[in-house]
């Protein structure tokens, strides 16, 4: 046992220390490119009727009349402390606002993606183990139509649908209809955090208003997962192995289940990932749509209106989450095909 | 009060008595009677001390909700519909009364002697006098709104005793008292804030940016930046009436087409702050009031900046003012809510302001006038707009762009973002052509012109500069309305600068406001929710 976990472990702990010229790298672009926005935050946050007089307290009060080493200096000084700043256009610490706001684009974004999976993997194997039938077919108009409709759009209609006119879908005003309380916080996900209250009108509150943004983002993400399953297992499918294991009288359901989807699903998870990370970033619109207190709104906000400190904690908190992301999907890649070695990589 | 009010505490607070509480997360529909109402929003409300660098114009609410001034204005019936805020009458809010002395300088204000605080302390003077003070020493916007009414230094206010406040002005203004009825000099629990406040922090900004202190109709209940913020009533008010619903639920929805489903269907009471789209579609409802007020004092222009050679040619000015399609622009960008100001008279008979100039959409005359000009063959302009505005300036620059060109005038269109806007239109007003949305919060034509027209001065975007005008607004800024001079100098400020046409009045924009369900909206200057007023219909 120990001589097996302890290598993994070396290798995660090596991983992680991979990690740290990348954080490095992604703090200073980040500090570098918001200086670069166009734009005078002191300006901005003075107001229109502001003079000069005010405009040069404000630049004094957020810091920003130093010069742009010492600027830096200060926020790496105040980040190894753990603080990201304060964000002038939320008024609150970046670091709350992250806490706040990061679980509602993950449970959003990690539903979903439950979601596109359920109905894309089977998708793409009925796909591939038919090829040109009407399955394949629909699988294809499916995916067309969930990848070419914009989700502002998709999140209109289904509104439209679901609220307006058939009244089945709750108000989309966020996470929680007003009258529900949040859940006390231990996770920030409310559909955890109500369930471990055993607080059970409050998890089906939540979990009403999460159906419809999560169909519209998992109509978009559709796509990718189930052409990849499709491709890897057609591939997989046409394999040396394969035949080897039809001639030796398997039977299909093993050969499918157990040796094909097996080797298909490397390339499933690594679009996973990439999915994943692009739907967490590109919800903006979902969020808009259904007024999800999420991330993807916060960064854009923050980035119309030059809050340097908003923007670099976003980037920073995106960038771990990537990091600690491709972790995880190396571990997996280790588990699903046991010759992929971790020492190699 | 952020998110670390408890949910006991918010219970306990008035949701709901315990008896109804296990029902109480099931039954929606209960608590949506007549003591609660919700509002939902597009804008952010990101802090609760309007005094704070970096606190935003819908956070303004919260000091009008929340907080006491001494004076506040009178109501009156709207143009378009409902109520709206009188600017001529001035009120009582904590002030029981007040005198100005002979000669306009001392004004003394008497304190409500049952006036209390949230905590119950009373309020006394020495309250008023700390919160004066803060906000003509913060800086940024709050000084700059205190200035405008001859508050400039703490020296100015005095706590005579508890009950007796008195302001010593430098000149006798008639703009002082209407500014303190403005969102800015709130009346903060100075005890409460002076405990909270640090050698750092005197003022005590961290501690109100997130826990009012103050006496005002609503107390915060919870405050979720971003999501929501949930005012309750303070009982002991004695600033006005009694808000008629207990609750008011301020729900932030980014997207204009789910706030229209959530009022077209009834969940939501109030929609604060739709497009004009929107209104002029809601508008043919039944079940749906729309409140389309036009913003006092406020126009939306056609900027020609004097820089700009081209536009140092008063022919050109007026071609360009006569080429502008008026009607297609107010029917485009504003769906027609709002106030045409466009095709009046050329003489000045009254004092109005935003008052219809005497231009329209004559591309004859337009012609005329650029053939007589220095630049009978045209030229090429950029013509800049706010990508933050982009609603109303897109089209609109579109269809000026349209008609310029057949004049000769070859504009291409320049968007510049939000964030630089300022800079580049406001304070280096550097932009030739380009569109502009001042509005003034006191409601004098002097005032706007004081902005607008003097040089110098941040919304003259035009470099605009007339001796006669600086003159006259000199003189008119802090004359009582009812002097004999005011009115001629007024007639004479208008006459000048729409012959001179620095700025080419488009239409006067609207603040709409949808209601289904709830009653009693007011239309405030400062273009933010007042939720004194409304009730559940």
């Amino acid at each position: 046992m120990q001589t097996h976990t302890y290598p993994r472990l070396r290798a995660v702990l090596l991983r992680v220390a991979q990690a740290i010229p990348v954080v490095i790298g992604v703090v200073i672009i980040s500090f570098l490119l918001t200086r670069a926005l166009p734009g005078d935050p002191a300006v901005f946050f003075a107001g229109a009727a502001a003079d000069e007089a005010s405009i040069a307290e404000i630049r004094v009060a957020l810091g920003l009349d130093k010069p742009l080493i010492q600027q830096f200096f200060i926020y790496v000084g105040d980040l190894l402390q753990g603080d990201l700043g304060q964000s002038i256009s939320s008024g609150q610490p970046v670091a709350s606002d992250l806490a706040n706001r990061l679980p509602a684009s993950l449970e959003l974004t990690l539903t979903a993606l439950v979601l596109s999976c359920g109905i894309a993997i089977p998708l793409g194997i009925l796909a591939a183990t038919r090829p040109g039938s009407w399955v394949d077919h629909l699988c294809r108009v499916l995916v067309t139509a969930g990848v070419s409709l914009p989700t502002f759009f998709t999140g209109i209609v289904l509104i439209y649908v679901f609220y307006y006119l058939l009244g089945i879908a709750p108000s989309p005003i966020g996470r929680l209809d007003f009258i529900y309380l949040d859940p006390d916080r231990v996770t920030g996900f409310y559909l955890i955090d109500a369930a471990l209250m055993g607080d059970w009108e409050t998890w089906i509150g939540a979990a009403k208003q999460l159906v419809l943004p999560a169909i519209t983002l998992a109509l978009f993400t559709l796509a990718p997962i189930a052409r990849m399953t499709r491709a890897a297992m057609l591939t997989a499918l046409s394999s040396d192995f394969i035949r080897t294991a039809r001639a030796a009288g398997l039977s299909n359901r093993k050969i499918l289940y157990g040796y094909a989807f097996r080797n298909a699903l490397l390339p499933v998870i690594t679009t996973l990932g990439m999915v994943f990370s692009f739907a967490l970033g590109a919800n903006v619109l979902v969020e808009k749509v259904f007024a999800w207190p999420g991330i993807g709104s916060y960064a854009v906000e923050a980035l119309v209106v030059s809050d340097y400190a908003a923007v670099q904690g976003f980037v920073l908190a995106m960038a771990l989450l990537f990091v600690a992301l491709n972790l995880a999907i190396d571990l997996l890649y280790t588990v699903i095909d046991p010759r992929i070695g971790f020492a190699a990589k | 009060m952020t998110d670390t009010s408890s949910r006991r505490d918010f219970l306990k607070m008035g949701m709901a008595g315990a008896s109804v509480l296990p029902f109480l997360r099931a039954m929606p529909a209960a608590a949506q009677g007549s003591d609660t109402l919700v509002v939902v929003t597009g804008q952010t409300i990101n802090s609760l001390d309007l005094h704070r660098t970096g606190t935003n114009r819908p956070s303004y609410q919260v000091a009008v909700n929340c907080y006491d001034r001494l004076v506040s204005f009178g109501t009156k019936e709207a143009p378009g519909g409902g109520l709206s805020y009188d600017y001529d009458t001035i009120v009582p809010e904590l002030a029981e009364s007040w005198t100005v002395s002979d000669d306009g300088l001392v004004i003394t204000f008497k304190i409500k002697s049952d006036a209390t605080f949230w905590d119950g302390s009373k309020v006394t003077a020495e309250d008023v006098k700390w919160s004066f003070d803060r906000a003509v020493s913060v800086g940024g916007f709050p000084s700059v709104q205190m200035r405008a009414g001859g508050f400039e230094r703490p020296d100015q206010f005095v706590a005579i005793d508890a009950e007796t406040f008195q302001i010593t002005l430098d000149r006798p203004s008639k703009l002082s008292i209407p500014d303190l009825a403005v969102p800015v000099p709130f009346v903060i629990n100075s005890a409460v804030a002076k405990a909270n406040a640090t050698d750092d922090d005197p003022w005590a900004m961290e501690y109100l940016h997130t826990t009012p202190a103050g006496s005002g109709a609503f107390k915060i209940l919870r405050w979720s930046p971003g999501e929501q913020l949930v005012y309750e009533r303070n009982d002991n008010w004695v600033g006005g009436p009694l808000p008629a619903v207990k609750r008011v639920v301020l729900r932030e929805v980014p997207s204009p087409a789910t706030r229209r489903a959530l009022i077209e269907r009834g969940d939501v009471q109030l929609s604060f702050g739709i497009p004009d789209k929107d209104a002029a579609e809601l508008s043919e409802l039944e079940e749906v009031d729309v409140y389309s007020t036009p913003i006092e004092n406020c126009i939306h222009c056609l900027c020609t900046n004097t820089k700009f050679e081209p536009f140092q040619d008063a022919d050109v000015r007026k071609a360009v003012a006569y080429a502008v399609p008026y009607e297609d622009i107010f029917q485009a960008a504003a769906y027609g809510r709002g106030a045409p100001l466009w095709g009046g008279e050329a003489e000045i008979n009254d004092i109005a302001w935003p008052r219809k100039t005497q231009y329209s959409t004559d591309l004859d005359k337009a012609r005329e006038h650029m053939a007589k000009s220095g630049y009978p063959d045209g030229f090429e302009v950029p013509l800049s707009i706010n990508l933050g505005l982009a609603s109303w300036m897109e089209p609109t620059a579109l269809l000026i762009q349209e008609n310029l060109a057949k004049i000769g005038i070859t504009a291409t269109i320049e968007k510049i973002p939000g964030a630089n806007w300022r800079t580049a239109a406001l304070v280096e007003k550097r932009l030739p052509l380009h569109l502009e949305n001042f509005g003034g919060w006191l409601n004098t034509p002097d005032y706007y012109f004081f902005w607008a027209y003097q040089e110098g001065h941040l919304f003259n975007s035009s470099n605009y500069r007339n001796d006669e005008v600086e003159d006259l607004v000199n003189a008119t800024l802090h004359m009582p309305v009812d002097d004999p001079a005011y009115a001629p100098n007024i007639k004479r400020m208008m006459e000048i600068v729409l012959e001179d046409l620095p700025r080419i009045p488009l239409y006067q924009p609207a603040l709409n406001v949808a209601a289904n369900g709830s009653e009693g909206y007011e239309f405030w200057f400062h273009r933010q929710l007042d939720a004194r007023p409304l009730a559940v219909s």
